[in-house]
């Protein structure tokens, strides 16, 4: 017994190394279920806080912009008005129904933290389940996708940034309908790849890519950016293509949350025909 | 003594702040983010035991990560460097052992002895954090890369935090 003591005061620099290590590991590898330690992330309270602090102060430098902004998608919006007038008039005389049924819903809400330059990066959005926010919800600027919803408290939301080597999203050449999957491989943050498109398919560089509906997260056709290379390895039977995103993800300021209320239809749907074979 | 402790429980809180809202906010190219708030490690008094090393750099570690949403990441590398220290200030150490009540700095012991000291110290940690962040091997060259670039780049911040912040005449007294 007091050889043993002996032993523990002789190496306790090596167990509390150890043990907090060990602490520390723990957290990294369990963090992909960590809404269990949620208080070690920056859906927390007192993080959040301090985060809204900095960047309702940092919001100033940005205001021109987002005028600038708010101003084109105004416009946007205006003209969006005029033609849906119009549409409906003529559905009324042609079609005596109510054949539109709501679909998609959007939340503005406002980004208080944002990084672009980790491996993995993530936003903080200043809306929570109090405003309607769960997880697995679309999330996009006015010109292009931003990620996916993650972990929800009641006043924020941590967003699963494009940006992060575990998003990947569906997403198709808008001029042909050609669908792929979109990730980011690091490094640059203006730059995506695009894989899985056969190489019979005609493309271009400036070719339109967009969102679609596959995955029941995001609406169809939501801006993702444009291709801006199209390559073939040599033997290869898909494209080798790098989308630039058209929405500059790192001065995003204002964002709207899309909350797909058929999401849970078409996803019971297609899990009940995928287990009956 | 008491002095040592008051600098460097300032020193913990001001590279706190200023990595939190000044140095994560650097983005060179996309790629390179310095992590200066290992000077707090690296400039611990020489007589502080290893025990209290390592616990102050896991409080410093876990605190970036509850503000960085990187559970556990800072506290791996940051811990894991605190362990080291021991071993780097012993492969550097001068023929008679190192002066007691003196700090691992520039202004005592010199350019040279520091510019080594600090590359290996940075280096350890920047390898560590990037290694565990990317977590693959088939970016290993990025990887690589982002590492020694944020390195280069924290190790100016030391050296200028040497030259334009810090005195020698507080700490020695």
């Amino acid at each position: 017994m007091r050889n043993l003591v002996v032993f523990f005061y002789r190496n306790v620099n090596l167990f509390v190394f150890i043990i907090l290590e060990g602490f520390c590991l723990f957290l990294l590898y369990s963090r992909n279920h960590y809404q269990k330690a949620a208080f070690i992330s920056s859906s927390n309270r007192i993080a959040g806080d301090i985060f809204t602090t900095v960047n309702s102060m940092q919001e100033y430098f940005h205001l021109k912009e987002t005028n600038e902004n708010l101003a084109i998608e105004n416009a946007t919006l205006r003209n969006l008005l005029r033609s849906a007038y119009h549409a409906v008039d003529l559905r009324e005389k042609s079609v005596n129904d109510t054949s539109y049924h709501m679909q998609y819903r959007y939340i503005t809400a406002r980004v208080i933290n944002n990084s672009v330059n980790r491996r993995n990066n993530f936003l903080t959005l200043g809306v929570g389940s109090l405003q309607g926010i769960k997880s697995e919800m679309a999330v996009i600027t006015s010109n292009g996708i931003v990620g996916i919803t993650k972990d929800v408290s009641p006043h924020y939301t941590s967003v699963l940034s494009i940006l992060n080597k575990e998003a990947r999203i569906s997403a198709k050449i808008k001029k042909n309908d050609y669908f792929g999957s979109l990730y980011w491989e690091g490094g640059d943050y203006r730059i995506a790849t695009l894989s899985d498109i056969p190489t019979h398919v005609p493309l271009a560089v400036g070719d339109t890519v967009t969102t679609n509906t596959f995955s029941a997260i995001f609406p169809d056709n939501i801006l993702i950016g444009t291709l801006s290379s199209v390559k073939v390895k040599p033997g290869d039977n898909f494209y080798t293509l790098t989308v630039r995103f058209s929405a500059n993800l790192k001065n995003i300021t204002h964002v709207y949350v899309i909350k797909n209320l058929l999401k849970e239809e078409q996803k019971a749907l297609e899990e009940k025909s995928q287990n009956d074979k | 003594m008491i002095s040592d402790l008051i600098s460097n429980t300032l020193r913990f809180a001001i590279l706190l702040v200023l990595q939190l809202f000044v140095f994560n906010n650097i983005q060179f190219s996309g790629y390179i983010n310095p992590m200066v708030y290992i000077l707090f490690v690296m400039m611990l008094p020489f007589e502080t035991p290893v025990w209290l090393v390592l616990f102050s750099s896991f409080l410093l570690g876990t605190l970036l990560d509850i503000f960085c949403d990187t559970p556990g990441l800072h506290g791996t590398s940051v811990v894991l460097l605190a362990f080291l220290r021991k071993f780097v200030l012993n492969l550097f150490s001068p023929r008679d052992g190192y002066e007691s009540n003196t700090s691992p700095t520039l202004y005592q012991l010199g350019f040279g002895w520091y510019i080594w000291y600090a590359s290996i110290m940075v280096l350890i940690h920047h390898l560590t954090f990037f290694l565990l962040e990317a977590h693959r091997f088939a970016e290993l060259h990025k990887t690589l890369f982002r590492s020694l670039a944020s390195g280069l780049l924290t190790l100016v911040f030391a050296l200028l935090y040497q030259y334009l912040i810090y005195r020698p005449g507080s700490a020695k007294s």
